[in-house]
């Protein structure tokens, strides 16, 4: 099992959702977040005072899935959220130890569902 | 031991405050009077009240405009200063300060207390302020002009400022500053008035008055922890903009309001009120968009608000092109001022109520000087440009007197409640916020 954390563009999350559906990878959690990368934010400008580099906001998905599922997770991501223009975001994945469905106490990989 | 201390003196302020309006109310309740019967208007009083109405509302506009252009952390604190003013200022307004404003004159520079508690201000004309609706319709109408007048102080101190001093600043505030300046130029006797200044709805006794007070308020309470370097930018501008929405809609009862009557006058200066305030919007915008490469919302939003303060004082003698030229004239300089002058000084002024209140003032109480025409108004005087020069040095006169007694009292003011209580909120209840320092309350949850 593999966890994935996705940071992307907010103008790309719709478009990830629905390559993920494509997958028939339904299970996805989303927060909005801030952060940067090299290209260091973007300056914000209030009565003329300039606010260089603010924290730029971006979405993050995480996505719990079984091994099997992982390549077509990726790939949705890649080709909802990929502009080639820089920003765009990073993948990021971890093995993942174990899952619990509350409502049945099932674990393991039948848990992520 | 110490903050216990602290707490229980705190506590003392409130207790105060009630002992003081009991005891005054008390008085007040013993006097009444009648007058003789004079003609009311129904059209003129229908626009009067609703006049006072729409300005009322500038408070929470204003309340809007300030709060979305703070932290999140200080919104309620700017909003919960314009509603305690709105409270406090309104009763202090009805015991003491109509009367010390214009009630009858004591030597031109403060009106006695005959008309305390609102004694003899009845249902019936006063004439010599507005002759045909109630003595209280005026009476009204001016006391929200009371009420905004210190609540654009705040825009200074926002983020800093301990609740319980701006309390007791305001209120000392509103009756050794305000009145006595509103009596000056507005009251029966005041002398500013018998010099012939010209100031249709307060350019001078409302935004110089205030702005100059904002500028001392910066000065004395120092700059916020952080700043200018590390201070976050508005945390909610459609706040602002809505607040400069209702600005703008309550200014028409502020300087339209302030014909004190339904008709041509009331007409003329609902119309250069909107110009100047549509030439200021756009004028700003313009200046950044050159300098920047952008036009912001918070710019035109300022904008427009220099516009409307510059035209206040005017707005019952110009015309329409005259209100173009003002409000293009307050753009340029409150711009200057707000963003050039005030990074070169260094001064935290936190939301430019100096910058756009105490600047736009000035330009308008100078340009009423230069644009008046008694072609708009018989009642009024020629400016410099229809060849009275004379007018302008009035206007320059009286803006001076108010800068030189807004500058002097305030710091007065200011040091006093500083000396006595302590003016500026404890370190730690700034980096936490004034809402939860201050109220015990956040504006916005995070779960549900």
């Amino acid at each position: 099992m593999k966890y994935v954390i996705a940071i992307i563009q907010p103008d790309r999350v719709q478009d990830v959702l629905a390559k993920l559906e494509e997958k028939e990878i339904h299970l996805v959690t989303v927060s909005q977040v801030l952060g940067r990368g090299r290209q260091k934010g973007v300056a914000e400008v209030y009565r003329s005072h300039k606010e260089p580099g603010n924290l730029l906001k971006k979405v993050k998905l995480e996505i719990a899935v079984n091994d099997a599922f992982l390549a077509p997770t990726i790939e949705a991501i890649t080709g909802g959220a990929r502009t080639g223009q820089i920003g765009d975001g990073k993948i990021f994945i971890l093995d993942l130890a174990e899952v619990i469905r509350i409502r049945t106490g099932e674990t393991g990989g039948p848990a992520i569902g | 031991m110490e903050a216990t201390a602290g707490k229980a003196r705190s506590r003392l302020v409130p207790l105060i405050f009630l002992l003081i309006f009991l005891g005054v109310t008390a008085i007040a309740s013993v006097v009444a009077a009648a007058d003789e019967p004079p003609k009311i208007d129904t059209g003129d009083t229908a626009w009067l009240l609703m006049s006072s109405a729409l300005v009322l509302l500038m408070t929470p506009g204003l309340a809007f405009f300030y709060g979305g252009l703070v932290r999140r952390k200080n919104v309620l604190s700017v909003l919960m200063q314009c509603f305690l003013i709105m409270c406090l200022v309104s009763i202090q307004w009805v015991l003491f300060g109509y009367s010390l404003s214009f009630g009858p004159d004591v030597k031109g520079l403060i009106g006695g207390l005959d008309w305390f508690g609102l004694k003899g201000v009845g249902l019936e004309p006063f004439k010599d302020y507005a002759a045909t609706v109630p003595h209280q319709a005026f009476m009204v109408f001016q006391m929200m002009f009371a009420i905004i007048t210190p609540g654009l102080i705040i825009g200074a101190f926002a983020e800093r400022m301990k609740f319980s001093a701006f309390a007791i600043f305001t209120l000392l505030w509103a009756t050794l500053v305000y009145d006595p300046v509103c009596h000056w130029v507005w009251g029966l006797g005041g002398i500013v008035r018998g010099w012939g200044a010209l100031d249709f709805a307060g350019g001078t006794v409302v935004h110089i008055n205030a702005g100059i007070a904002a500028l001392v308020a910066a000065i004395v309470l120092g700059k916020r922890i952080g700043y200018p370097e590390n201070v976050a930018p508005p945390h909610n501008l459609p706040f602002a903009v809505l607040g400069a929405g209702l600005l703008w809609f309550g200014w028409f009862g502020f300087n339209a309001g302030s014909a004190l009557g339904s008709g041509a006058l009331a007409t003329s200066a609902f119309v250069v009120t909107h110009v100047a305030a549509a030439a200021a919007g756009l004028t700003w915008s313009l200046i950044e968009w050159i300098k920047q490469g952008r036009p912001t919302v918070l710019g035109v939003i300022t904008g427009v608000v220099a516009g409307l303060v510059a035209i206040t004082p005017a707005s019952g003698f110009v015309n329409p092109v005259g209100a173009i030229w003002i409000g293009i004239g307050a753009a340029g300089l409150c711009y200057l001022s707000a963003v050039v002058l005030k990074a070169k000084l260094g001064y935290d002024d936190t939301l430019d109520a100096f910058g756009v209140h105490g600047i736009g003032g000035i330009w308008g109480a100078i340009a009423t000087g230069l644009f008046a025409t008694k072609a708009v108004n018989p009642a009024g005087a020629d400016g410099l440009f229809y060849g009275n020069p004379a007018q302008l040095w009035i206007q320059v006169k009286a803006t001076l007197v108010t800068i030189g007694w807004s500058f002097a009292a305030s710091l007065v003011l200011l040091k006093a409640v500083n000396a006595l209580m302590g003016a500026r909120a404890a370190e730690n209840e700034e980096r936490i916020g004034l809402d939860l320092a201050g109220h015990q309350e956040s504006a916005y949850t995070v779960l549900d």
